[in-house]
């Protein structure tokens, strides 16, 4: 889980992508990493050629800020992706500008505000981050575009709960790579695609690409989800220690979801269902229409207070869905494609006749 | 400057959909300078520099469409309501003057309203044609129309409607002229529907498959009255696009675009912007990804019926691609 | 197509249960409707039915034309203590019109309701409220959560479950959008081959963000498109002097801009021109209302040209619409006549 205090915001995650590709090169037969950036290792299957590919994505980007303007020595800042600006005051911060700098996120005192301002969040154009230089030194280390990414140490909790920032979705990423090690040791007839994408937060971009350019058979996206904590949202939230959540709806290959459930039954893993009318919001939505479109899956890891530096996760559901993931790869026959009910009808009609 | 191109540019008629006024007028200058010159099936226009088959194939793109409104329905009384074509505020809307294909023209107004919001919605608004009955008006549902503003030039500034991104059509047409002993295979995309979603650009760069893409487009300005922070001034060089709410640009489009800057010793500006995105946004998403980037051209009041835009800066930005691209 | 057959087509399909991504029961219901009239057909992995009538050699073109297969519904999220299913909207839900509403649940079809605290226990102010759909339940008879999961697991599909019927000189459905557009699909896949190879294709999950047709109009790469709708008839009495969107009884309605796409201007002149030369009806959809899969399909690969002609259908989106026969049934005979004229050369010259 070191991982997550590594940095990538997205659009930057080049120096995460270069500790990923060490970790993962024992296991992978090759590795490469894409135009946009999504780092693609490919563990070679045992079945006959031409062998089917399925393809596992786990973005690496995070959410964070970067600069717009610098006004005195001070950084206007924006968001990339889904930041919440409730949960910036007061944090420390690196600043990635011609070397990285260490600073934290101000804004006005509460003496000298009004009653009624004091019960507003404060507006993006009145966050600063304060980097404690004199303004010259501060106009040559930093550039508008420099991107700045949250600073939070991994912290243990009880009972095996760890919190910190990125587990969205640094949590996948180690689940992702859980597999890959399990699968170095195990047979499995189909071509294994570990894909950590990028730009996620920011319009599941990397999914988007990467799955045109290797053009699988099959995906499952690994990816967090909400878990149960202390508010009133009772209806798409998920207990932690308790599995993976196995997503169902439009998004989702009928078929494909009930082998992943029959996957995790067979390894009497705990799950729950995630019904998903709609946008999955996930790199899954991007995956399943790429090309002539991929069947496709999402298995999720519960995190509470998403989006802030503070996401929390029981550790039991990351190797949960490394092991559920590897074994469902394991088990897939060179001849598995998943089908439809109503085609089965026709072949049943086709066989009495 | 040539201002009597940029003129026809800005005054033709050319909303998202109906972009054949201003394609016809583009072909005509770009033809004597391109290798191949073809139209594709929504609508896009492909002007090809050869390189000498060891460079790049690079596409820049600048979209030809303009935002305007399209007739939705004529009352009894012969006022027409309407929808938008892009990204149309119903504020900018009234007294200004809009003119459909066929050279009618309408004034929009705001019709009598009890609410109090600061902005009226679009179903408030309508245009009138002059007609004194529903049999009376020259036009019909479905019907496109774009504002009316003429171009005007005050000392570095120009001033007119549709310079976005006619600006960056006008660049691009200057630049293939500079850019024919350029080793690289470029592309001239003069896009369609940028305004409506992105969408000639994207098709476009799927047939033509590049490897790299950069648009020509406008941004917002951060040195007008009150503005929100932005990093970006009018006249103080062409912006090099870092993000935008559609796009991350790719560090290789970013510092060759800085990198070119400095090797024609043009002054640029780094842009990060909030709301808005470029054609490039699409054209990255293009297959398995294209690594893209954008130039922009700093522009106060856009989507207004009276941009504007500084000439120095239009003049920085085509030495910048050309330096780029050599 | 006869008359007759065509009104029984259209309501067998209506009553089919076919929500965005679960759309078994439409390819069921149409695979015995399209034997010996296609040449081949074929399930992709989305769930698109995808088929293909030869053409008669004349012409080179590659056309498609699709209708979607999935209809707006309600998928069950979870379930209370007292055995009630609390429901998603599955793409567009009016919430207004669910209280009070007989609903089908689930393959084995088992009727639900949806009832509302009585009146006699309601406020004044939240008589005046539309309730939203979080805020209901559905009422299948279980007594417990346990039972309830059993009968109507999570994912569970939850439709409407009106049959179709005439009412006066129109029919009454559910699903017309888009089983309009499939009615008229089958039959011009009924009619004697087209000059080009003609690609039928059943679409699903249009109401969910037009993902069917996205990948199956990547797969065909067709030179040009139609799409066949039922779309918005806003016909009703009002104050005030505003669009209608279309209207029932005037014919098929062809749209010039939606917020999906812009139709190809010389797509749309043409079949213009056709309808008037041949005296078929036809209206203009108010533009920038709604979308369609012609939006995807336009967009896919280098482009393509495209067109919607849409069935005009009152109350889309609620338990019951109306729709007029003469109106799909020349929304059937102007494709056909677009398809038919169609040549290469149209294509080449704009």
């Amino acid at each position: 889980m070191q991982l997550s205090e590594a940095v990538g915001p997205s659009g930057q995650e080049e120096s995460i992508r270069l500790q990923l590709e060490d970790l993962w090169r024992p296991f992978t037969t090759t590795m490469r990493a894409d135009a946009m950036g999504n780092l693609i290792a490919m563990q070679q299957g045992s079945g006959p050629e031409p062998r089917p590919a399925v393809m596992a994505a786990a973005h690496l980007d995070e959410i964070g800020l970067i600069v717009t303007q610098i006004e005195e020595g001070f950084l206007h800042i924006a968001p990339i992706g889904g930041t919440d600006r409730r949960v910036l005051l007061g944090l420390e911060v690196l600043v990635h500008g011609r070397e990285d700098i260490p600073g934290l996120i101000g804004t006005r005192p509460p003496h000298v505000l009004s009653a009624e301002e004091r019960q507003k969040t404060v507006p993006w154009e009145k966050l600063f981050v304060d980097v404690g230089l004199p303004a010259e030194k501060v106009n040559q280390l930093v550039h508008v575009g420099d991107p700045i990414s949250i600073r939070q140490p991994l912290l243990t909790l009880e009972n095996g709960r760890v919190a910190g920032k990125a587990f969205d979705n640094r949590a996948s990423v180690v689940a992702l790579t859980l597999a890959l090690e399990e699968l170095a040791q195990r047979e499995h007839a189909w071509d294994f695609y570990a894909v950590a994408t990028v730009q996620e937060e920011v319009g599941l971009k990397g999914a988007i690409t990467s799955a045109y350019g290797i053009n699988p058979q099959l995906a499952v996206a690994l990816d967090v989800t909400f878990g149960k904590q202390e508010d009133d949202s009772k209806i798409g939230v998920f207990e932690l220690d308790k599995g993976p959540t196995i997503g169902l709806g439009p998004n989702f290959h009928p078929q494909l979801f009930q082998r992943i459930e029959a996957t995790a039954k067979e390894l009497e893993i705990p799950y729950h269902l995630d019904p998903t009318p709609g946008a999955s919001g996930t790199d899954a939505w991007g995956i399943q229409v790429a090309r002539e479109g991929i069947p496709t899956s999402l298995l999720s890891i519960p995190v509470r207070y998403m989006h802030q530096p503070v996401e929390t996760l029981a550790r039991r559901d990351v190797e949960r869905t490394g092991r559920l993931l590897a074994t469902f790869v394991a088990g897939l026959e060179s001849s598995y494609r998943p089908g439809w009910e109503d085609e089965v009808d026709e072949t049943a009609a086709r066989s009495d006749q | 400057m040539n201002l009597g191109l940029l003129t026809q540019l800005t005054q033709a008629f050319g909303p998202s959909g109906y972009e054949d006024k201003v394609r016809a007028l583009i072909q005509e200058h770009v033809a004597p300078w391109a290798d191949e010159l073809r139209t594709d099936p929504l609508g896009n226009l492909i002007a090809y520099h050869r390189g000498n088959g060891k460079g790049q194939k690079i596409v820049l793109a600048a979209h030809m469409d303009e935002i305007g409104v399209m007739v939705s329905h004529v009352d009894k009384e012969g006022y027409l309501r309407f929808t938008r074509i892009g990204g149309v505020y119903p504020l900018h809307c009234i007294g200004s003057r809009v003119r459909f294909a066929d050279g009618t023209h309408g004034v929009i107004y705001l019709e009598h309203r009890e609410d109090t919001s600061p902005s009226p919605k679009l179903t408030q608004l309508y245009i009138d044609v002059g007609a004194t009955n529903k049999d009376d008006v020259p036009v019909s549902v479905g019907a496109p129309a774009v504002f009316v503003r003429p171009l005007v030039q005050q000392g570095e500034r120009l001033i007119s409607k549709a310079l976005d991104d006619r600006i960056g059509c006008y660049i691009l047409i200057e630049l293939l002229q500079q850019v024919q002993d350029s080793p690289h295979d470029l592309y001239f995309l003069f896009s369609t529907q940028e305004e409506v979603g992105l969408r000639g650009a994207r098709t476009a760069a799927f047939s033509i498959n590049p490897d790299m893409a950069i648009a020509v487009d406008v941004t917002i300005t951060g040195d007008t009255p009150k503005a929100l922070p932005m990093a970006v001034t009018l006249g103080d060089g062409p912006a090099i696009k870092v993000q935008d709410s559609g796009m991350i640009a790719h560090p290789k489009v970013r510092q060759l675009l800085v990198d070119a800057a400095r090797k024609a010793k043009v002054p640029y500006q780094l842009e990060v912007l909030r709301g808005g995105t470029t054609d490039a946004a699409a054209m990255q998403l293009t297959r398995a990804g294209i690594p893209s980037g954008a130039l922009s051209i700093p522009c106060r009041y856009i989507h207004s019926p009276s941009e504007m835009v500084d000439s120095e800066d239009v003049a920085n930005a085509i030495k910048l691609l050309a330096a780029a691209l050599a | 197509m006869k008359h007759e057959r065509l009104v029984d087509i259209l309501q067998s399909l209506s009553n089919v249960m076919s929500t965005s991504g679960d759309e078994s029961e439409m390819r069921r219901a149409l695979r015995p409707l399209l034997a010996g009239q296609v040449d081949e057909l074929r399930v992709d992995s989305l769930g698109n039915l995808i088929t293909l009538k030869k053409g008669t050699g004349e012409s080179q073109l590659r056309v498609l034309v699709t209708a979607h297969i999935d209809e707006v519904g309600m998928m069950v999220v979870d379930h209370t203590p007292d055995g009630a299913l609390k429901v998603q909207a599955v793409g567009g839900i009016d919430d207004r019109l669910l209280p009070g509403l007989n609903v089908c649940v689930g393959k084995e079809q088992l009727p639900g309701v949806i009832g509302i605290k009585a009146i006699h226990h309601s406020s004044s102010r939240e008589r005046l409220k539309a309730i939203p759909l979080k805020e209901l339940s559905v009422d299948i008879g279980a007594e417990n959560r346990k039972e309830a999961q059993r009968l109507a697991p999570v994912g569970t599909r939850v439709t409407f479950s009106t049959q179709a019927h005439p009412l006066g000189e129109l029919i009454a459905g559910k699903a017309f959008d888009d089983r309009a557009g499939c009615t008229a699909l089958v039959a011009l896949l009924h009619e004697e081959p087209f000059p080009f190879d003609l690609y039928g294709v059943f679409t699903v999950q249009e109401e969910v963000g037009l993902r069917g047709a996205r990948v199956a109009g990547y797969a065909v790469a067709p030179a040009v498109a139609f799409v066949l709708e039922g779309t918005i008839a806003d016909d009703l009495p009002k104050k005030e002097d505003v669009g209608p969107t279309s209207q029932i009884g005037q014919g098929p309605v062809l749209t010039v801009m939606d917020r999906s796409y812009i139709s190809a201007p010389w797509l749309l002149r043409y079949t213009v021109q056709l309808a008037e030369k041949l005296g078929i009806p036809y209206q203009f959809k108010q533009p920038g209302i709604g979308g369609t899969d012609a939006g995807a399909i336009h967009l896919t690969r280098g482009g393509v040209p495209s067109l919607t002609l849409a069935v005009p259908c009152r109350y889309i989106h609620g338990p019951i619409s109306l729709l007029k026969p003469a109106d799909l049934e020349a929304t059937i005979t102007l494709t056909s006549a677009a398809l038919r004229h169609l040549t290469a050369e149209q294509l080449a010259n704009n």
